[in-house]
């Protein structure tokens, strides 16, 4: 960081420090000088450990981001969310089925979303939330996990509902049902694991590991390559 | 949006687009490899090695980061450790809750074992969420084990060790099926054709993917399913010693609190090692795409116990890391946008590579484009990189590509107002995987009795460079193999008395090698990112901390 760099004001929990702008939010931070442990996983936007609230001094209306994404700005006011406390309901995937009523009897809170977008609005991945709680409530499964899909299960959307519903974990369970259940068989693995069962590359395994580098090596520069599709 | 300057080299890079969507450049023969890999690939600079001076790697290369942890101090003094205090008595413990702990996890227990699974962070904080492009597996009709066999050895330069190349690519299509059944979305047609894609080294399309969201969808399946089965799991509480008993097999370990110091003492009648990679190490300076727990401890623990370690002197540099904005700095652009059609073109649009080599070579091609040929672009960080011309996707693929196939790649840089549909990335190389680590037999051994390993931190399957999409592979197939031979191996062993005395006869060889004095203390645990504290102030920060606090208990 060149010493030159322009400082921004922000507040952590309240107190007020000066970093260089351009730093994300986490490693802010670390510049503070706080050691993470807790609100820091992947530091690349997949994790969802980095929850994070945030206003500013002049304008108080609350917003949502991944730490370890969002660039700080000026009076900023920061609240990490390390841990939300989150029900769940347990079950044996194999025993259930891909039905509305299933997912209701398994979470029958979501009688109890009363659609205020509140989740939606909360979202650092900007996704629907609040549409997919009402595919959820009425039953569209496959609907629920292609809006869900990208949920990297920060807690934001749950520790904001007023009901007290956990969304995340309802499309997890929608996404583990349609992946089981609902998405289309692949035949082709079928079939190659049944080939593979019947042992049919067995010697061709076995020649390629007794073969000399040098033959190995002759066999992969002249081997076909397939064209990008 | 980007700078005025870069905004010019873009402006040529779109110039030449046309003309190289029909453009494809050769793949480089072994005679043209390996003086690009020498000269080049950071494995091979000089200096920045050196021999491990004990243990059962001694005279063995490694970077100096590296050795520094291999060569450290037990944090514990075995004379001030009650042993007699067993918290937890389990028949399997495994270490580290990412793809394959949790793998290892469900299927030690699956085979009647009672399991405890400890982790450092979250349960499922990781690389493995970090995985975007997908799972190797050879299911299509064109492709065979045969063939993926040979991109496997080929890729890792036919050091590999076969028989485990052989067990990663049998079980691979049996992976694939088991994680369908625990219910993770593979892309597919309507028809339920696995939708696959071509990743570099590998010669047919076998790549399966869950959008780029793969290794997330994988891990949150996973994790599910550890609460669903109720295993005992235990978040932010690394091992930090293995122990061993009287006759010389690992059982158990002792465990800290990260946050109140607290230890607990895990007997075990076997244990996994799961702890993935060490890119948080930083070696030669790079940044990393690891998350953040990443610093090599599992190494570092089976190494002190005896465990024979393998290929400890390559890591992957991952081609692709984000080389501007710098709020993103390292983070992974994923393979598959070379793999959906995107080429790496240089300050003058002009492409320099087969954007689908093995990746090692492609990121030898990029340090030197920037470094030699001086046909980088500089950012105003001060960083070098050169093009990843995403906009072809469309062009070659039908408008719509990107956002379909790409999505956390588009909302990655789309914070910083680049639009990857319309705008190409600039990327540099960045540390991404250790392609070493213990070595294993086919059902995940070690060399220490009562010790199994599976994933990053195992070594042999990958050789001397692994090819993408044959890691979240490695994870699940060596997963199953470690938690099944763990619980059997449960089922047969007589275990004796629990002993620390492994961490005195370390101390010992550290001082015969006259290394005795001021080691760092290791496993590191976590890197130190807090600013240093002024020098007038006591050493509260980092690895000193953790250290200091960790040896007061
Ligand atoms: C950004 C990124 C993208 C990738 N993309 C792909 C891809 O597309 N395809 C592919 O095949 N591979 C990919 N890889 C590689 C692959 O994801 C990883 O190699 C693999 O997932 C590692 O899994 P693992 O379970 O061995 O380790 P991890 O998933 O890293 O899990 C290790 C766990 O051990 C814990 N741990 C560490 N130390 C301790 C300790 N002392 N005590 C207790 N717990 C500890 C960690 O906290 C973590 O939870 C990618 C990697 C990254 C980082
Ligand atoms: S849906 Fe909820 S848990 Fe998932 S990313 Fe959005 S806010 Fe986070
Ligand atoms: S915040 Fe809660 S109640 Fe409001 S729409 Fe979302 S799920 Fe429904
Ligand atoms: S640390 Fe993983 S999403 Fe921010």
């Amino acid at each position: 960081m060149a010493e030159s760099a322009r400082m921004v004001d922000i507040h952590v929990m309240g107190k007020h420090y000066q970093v260089p702008e351009g730093l994300t939010i986490m490693t802010a931070l670390e510049y503070c000088g706080y050691r993470l442990i807790r609100g820091c996983g992947c530091r690349a936007g997949f994790c969802g450990a980095c929850a994070t609230i945030y206003n500013f001094k002049n304008d108080h209306q609350l917003r949502y981001d991944l730490a370890c994404q969002k660039t700080v700005e000026q009076d900023m006011y920061l609240v990490q969310i390390p841990f939300f406390p989150a029900a769940k309901a347990f079950y044996s995937l194999e025993e259930i089925e891909a039905t509305g009523e299933q997912v209701l009897s398994l979470y029958p809170d979501l009688v109890k979303c009363f659609g205020c977008n509140t989740c939606t609005k909360t979202c650092p991945q900007k996704l629907e939330v609040m549409w997919y709680m009402s595919d959820a409530l009425r039953g569209d499964i496959r609907q629920v996990s292609a809006k869900s899909f990208d949920c990297v299960m920060c807690g934001l959307c749950a520790a904001r509902c007023p009901q007290g519903l956990v969304p995340y974990n309802v499309a997890l369970l929608c996404r583990r049902l349609y992946g089981r259940y609902l998405a289309p068989v692949s035949r082709h693995l079928e079939d190659r694991i049944a080939e593979i069962e019947a042992g049919r590359f067995d010697d061709d395994l076995e020649k390629l590991k007794k073969m000399d580098v040098r033959e190995l090596r002759r066999l992969y520069a002249g081997r076909e390559i397939e064209p990008a599709n | 949006m980007y700078p005025a300057h870069m905004e010019e080299s873009i402006r040529k890079v779109e110039a030449t687009r046309e003309r190289r969507l029909k453009e494809s450049l050769l793949r480089l023969g072994d005679e043209q490899k390996t003086p690009l890999l020498q000269r080049y690939h950071p494995d091979y600079v000089a200096g920045k090695m050196r021999q491990l001076a004990l243990g059962p790697n001694k005279g063995d290369y490694t970077p100096d980061e590296v050795a520094d942890l291999l060569e450290g101090n037990s944090c514990l003094d075995p004379d001030k450790i009650d042993l007699g205090r067993v918290d937890y008595d389990v028949d399997v413990l495994v270490i580290g809750g990412g793809g394959a702990g949790a793998t290892a996890a469900l299927l030690a227990q699956e085979n009647g074992a009672k399991v405890l699974l400890t982790t450092k962070l979250r349960l499922g904080d990781c690389n493995t969420v970090g995985a975007q492009a997908g799972t190797q597996a050879a299911d299509r009709p064109n492709d065979s084990l045969a063939i993926h066999y040979l991109d496997t050895m080929g890729g890792g330069h036919f050091a590999n060790v076969p028989e485990l190349v052989e067990a990663l690519v049998k079980d691979a299509p049996m992976v694939i099926k088991w994680l369908g059944t625990l219910g993770v979305n593979w892309d597919k047609m309507a028809d339920g054709t696995m939708h696959e894609l071509s990743g570099g080294g590998a010669s047919r399309l076998r790549l399966h993917s869950a959008r780029d969201y793969t290794g997330l969808e994988e891990m949150r399946v996973l994790r599910d399913e550890i609460r669903n089965r109720k295993i005992d799991y235990l978040e932010f509480s690394p091992a930090v010693e293995l122990l061993m008993d009287d006759k010389g097999q690992v059982c158990g370990a002792v465990l800290v609190n990260l946050e109140t110091n607290e230890l607990t003492m895990v007997r075990a009648k076997s244990v996994v090692m799961a702890t993935g990679g060490m890119g948080r190490l930083h070696i030669q300076g790079f940044p990393t795409t690891n998350h953040y727990g990443a610093t090599a401890d599992g190494l570092v623990l089976a190494y002190r116990v005896g465990a024979q370690l393998i290929f400890m002197d390559t890591m992957q540099y991952h081609p692709t890391g984000a080389a501007y904005p710098m709020q993103i700095l390292g983070q992974l652009v994923t393979e598959k946008v070379r793999s959906l059609g995107a080429q790496l073109v240089n300050v003058d649009g002009e492409q320099f590579i087969m954007p689908l080599e093995p990746r090692d070579v492609v990121a030898a091609a990029i340090i030197r484009e920037c470094q030699e040929r001086q046909k980088g672009v500089k950012t105003p960080a001060g960083q070098v990189g050169v093009w990843l011309d995403s906009p072809m996707i469309d062009m070659l693929r039908g408008e719509g590509t990107v956002a379909r196939e790409l999505p956390a790649m588009v909302r990655q840089f789309g914070r910083f107002n680049i639009d990857i549909a319309r705008e190409p990335m600039l990327i540099y190389p960045t540390l991404h995987y250790q392609n070493g680590g213990i070595k294993i037999n086919t059902e995940g051994a070690t060399t220490v009795p009562g010790l199994f390993a599976a994933g990053e931190c195992e070594g042999g399957v990958h050789g001397s460079n692994r090819l993408i999409g044959n890691s979240t592979l490695d994870i699940f197939v060596f997963g199953r193999r470690a938690g099944r031979a763990a619980a059997n191996w449960s089922k047969e062993v007589k275990s004796g008395s629990l002993t620390l005395e492994h961490v005195r006869c370390w101390q010992k060889d550290l001082e015969r090698a006259g290394l005795s004095k001021l080691r760092p203390v290791s496993p590191l645990l976590l890197p130190d990112y807090a600013r240093p504290i002024p020098d007038y102030l006591p050493d509260y920060s980092a690895q000193a901390l953790t250290a200091h606090r960790i040896k007061l208990t």
